[in-house]
């Protein structure tokens, strides 16, 4: 399949997707009277419910997804480890932290970005710790191959594990009773009942973040040659793993801050489509983007058919799919391949 | 109901043998310690002077205690058998929900326990009055009580008219509170009916808000704003409830967190919203 054909496919996968779950929901309407009242206002609950709470989800989930499977895309093309995932290594659960901290201290209701941008900040710290770690381009560091992977998620096991306790403590000193019972949320995601408001607040950050992933596709190409083929094309490699950092920080810590963390996108999604693009990440990017829209988008509406009633959290859907790919991808690296 | 009430008060009382005789019979507890924040200020309101030594914490923080003011005169304790014990009270007064490892500890070391059922109903309230003035041999002083609360009571439910709004109890992570509880209980008398009825919830369940919205109650009935944020708020201030054309009342959960006589003023404020909405819908009976 030629690389158009393959963007076209998942765009119109996702275009499906996003109507299926505009008609998903624990309100049963017909799909007619559904459509009906999407586009004609006749004042009544089902337009609220369709304008209000359907259309924000659909739309997070797309932003959410796309986030997700791009920079998953990027951070395992700038480390060149199919292993690296923004929840895997961390930095999903440093976003949740953030954003934990800017809600409970009230920072949160300061300013309209101050959410996303705490996500960021917590997001921040977990990518720059962790490519200090894992190493990568320019740096030296962890040897890439089966020692640079297993210290990557090692590294990363550590971060979440450490975030993940201070997101409980957070909640669990906070004066609302109702605090402590956000820790599944933080852990494992949710696009329930959410607004355009969260749609408005996280858009800028995830686009500037998706602007800069865009930008170093082109220098993650030339990366696939090794770090000094690549310095003598002319990639300045700092700047390349500043933009990348950048841009991973953004685009999950706006999508964590106001979605929770919702792992193995990024792991799932890239791994899916790597051969489809010939391994190119500039084919890549764009592809885990949409790619990654379409799984969060099929997860978000199988959590409702499965429990109309109740929140699952798609954490739970994304560990069913997650984790065979995980052990797969483990046994393909053990056995060096 | 009258029935329900004699069941629970046996059930309560069952396990009590030495402190349901001591407090039916001639010998008057002098040193009670309350642990729960409901047999808190009923004791406040019942207790004679000095009878009273301690009070739960919880009855001591404006947020949950409606008489955290009273509650100023007696040291606060924290449910602990140990801290309980050492006070060397002659009763303790707690829920049927206190923690039973606490309860058992207490009884192991021979003070008396009464245990109070949580009020699901207004009706219940009189029950545990009466019991409350059993358990402090305050009998007389706890059939005036009852007698007025009664009283108001009837009143208050002769008020509401027979057009009755629907309301809908929504609180943190989309919970309402099912037909079986005080506070559906208080906007019944109001002269509400209650969409957890529609629903059949009893108890109470999570919500989601899309069938909330589709259900179109003419009043929703939430906590205030202004407490510490948590994300779990998020969902009571949804715009989309704002833009439902949903009455938004607010009820401070201390006002009927606990089935105190109080909560009569509650059912009051609430009836006189419930009138305005009656007059502004204009709707026959729904």
């Amino acid at each position: 399949m030629s690389n158009r054909a393959l963007l076209a496919a998942l765009a119109l996968l996702c275009a499906v997707l996003f109507a299926a779950s505009v008609l998903t929901g624990p309100a049963d309407a017909g799909i007619r009277d559904s459509l009906v009242a999407l586009f004609h206002d006749d004042g009544g609950p089902l337009t609220l419910v369709m304008r209000e709470i359907r259309l924000p989800r659909a739309v997070l989930g797309l932003m959410a997804g796309a986030s997700l499977g791009l920079a998953g895309a990027a951070i395992q093309g700038f480390l060149r480890n199919p292993l690296a995932e923004p929840g895997l290594i961390g930095v999903s659960a440093s976003a949740a932290l953030g954003a934990v901290l800017a809600i409970h201290t009230g920072l949160a209701a300061t300013a309209v970005l101050a959410l996303p941008l705490s996500g960021l900040a917590g997001a921040l710290v977990a990518v720059a710790l962790i490519l200090g770690i894992a190493g990568g381009a320019g740096q030296g560091g962890l040897e890439h191959g089966r020692g640079g992977s297993f210290g990557l998620i090692l590294a990363g096991v550590a971060v979440s594990a450490f975030a993940g306790a201070l997101t409980s403590l957070v909640l669990n000193l906070s004066p609302n009773p109702f605090a402590a019972s956000e820790i599944v949320f933080w852990l494992m995601g949710s696009l329930a009942d959410r607004s355009w408001a969260e749609v408005w607040t996280a858009l800028p950050v995830m686009a500037a973040g998706w602007a800069l992933l865009v930008f170093a596709a082109r220098d993650l190409d030339a990366l696939t040659l090794g770090e000094e083929a690549a310095s003598s094309l002319g990639v300045n490699l700092s700047r390349l793993r500043l933009t990348i950092v950048l841009g991973v920080a953004a685009a999950v810590g706006a999508t964590t801050a106001v979605a929770g963390a919702i792992g193995f996108v990024g792991l799932v999604v890239p791994h899916l489509l790597r051969s489809a693009v010939g391994g190119l990440p500039s084919r890549l990017l764009p592809a885990s983007a949409l790619g990654g829209a379409a799984l969060v988008l099929a997860a978000d509406i199988a959590v409702r058919l499965i429990l109309p009633e109740r929140d699952l959290k798609l954490g739970v859907m994304m560990a069913l799919v997650g984790t065979p790919v995980f052990l797969h991808l483990i046994h393909r690296i053990r056995r060096g391949a | 109901m009258l029935i329900r009430w004699a069941f629970a008060a046996a059930v309560a009382l069952a396990p009590l043998g030495a402190a349901a005789g001591a407090a039916a019979g001639a010998e008057v507890p002098r040193r009670v310690v309350s642990i729960n924040l409901c047999t808190d200020q009923l004791a406040m309101a019942l207790a004679a002077p000095g009878q009273l030594l301690s009070v739960s914490a919880l009855a001591h923080d404006p947020r949950t205690s409606l008489m955290a003011e009273q509650a100023g005169d007696f040291p606060a304790n924290h449910g602990r058998a140990e801290e309980i014990y050492l006070m060397r009270p002659d009763l303790v007064l707690a829920s049927t929900f206190t923690t039973p490892a606490t309860l058992s500890m207490l009884r192991r070391l021979n003070v008396p326990v009464v245990t109070f059922e949580p009020e699901v109903s207004l009706d219940g309230i009189t029950a545990s009055i009466l019991q409350m003035g059993d358990a402090l041999g305050r009998a007389d002083q706890a059939a005036a009580m009852a007698r007025d609360f009664r009283r108001d009571l009837a009143a208050l439910r002769r008020a509401a008219g027979d057009d009755a709004p629907v309301a809908a109890t929504w609180a943190a992570n989309g919970y309402m509170t099912g037909t079986r509880t005080l506070s559906s209980d208080v906007l019944r008398a109001a002269g509400f009916s209650l969409l957890a009825e529609r629903l059949g919830l009893e108890v109470g369940a999570m919500i989601p808000l899309e069938l909330l919205l589709m259900a179109d109650p003419d009043a929703v009935v939430v906590g205030p704003s202004g407490s510490a944020p948590a994300r779990a708020d998020d969902v009571v201030h949804h715009p989309a409830l704002a833009r439902s054309g949903a009455e938004r009342i607010e009820v401070d959960d201390r006002e009927w967190i606990c089935g105190l006589p109080a909560v009569l003023d509650l059912a009051r404020e609430l009836g006189s919203t419930r009138a305005r909405l009656s007059g502004q819908t204009g709707e026959p009976s729904r």
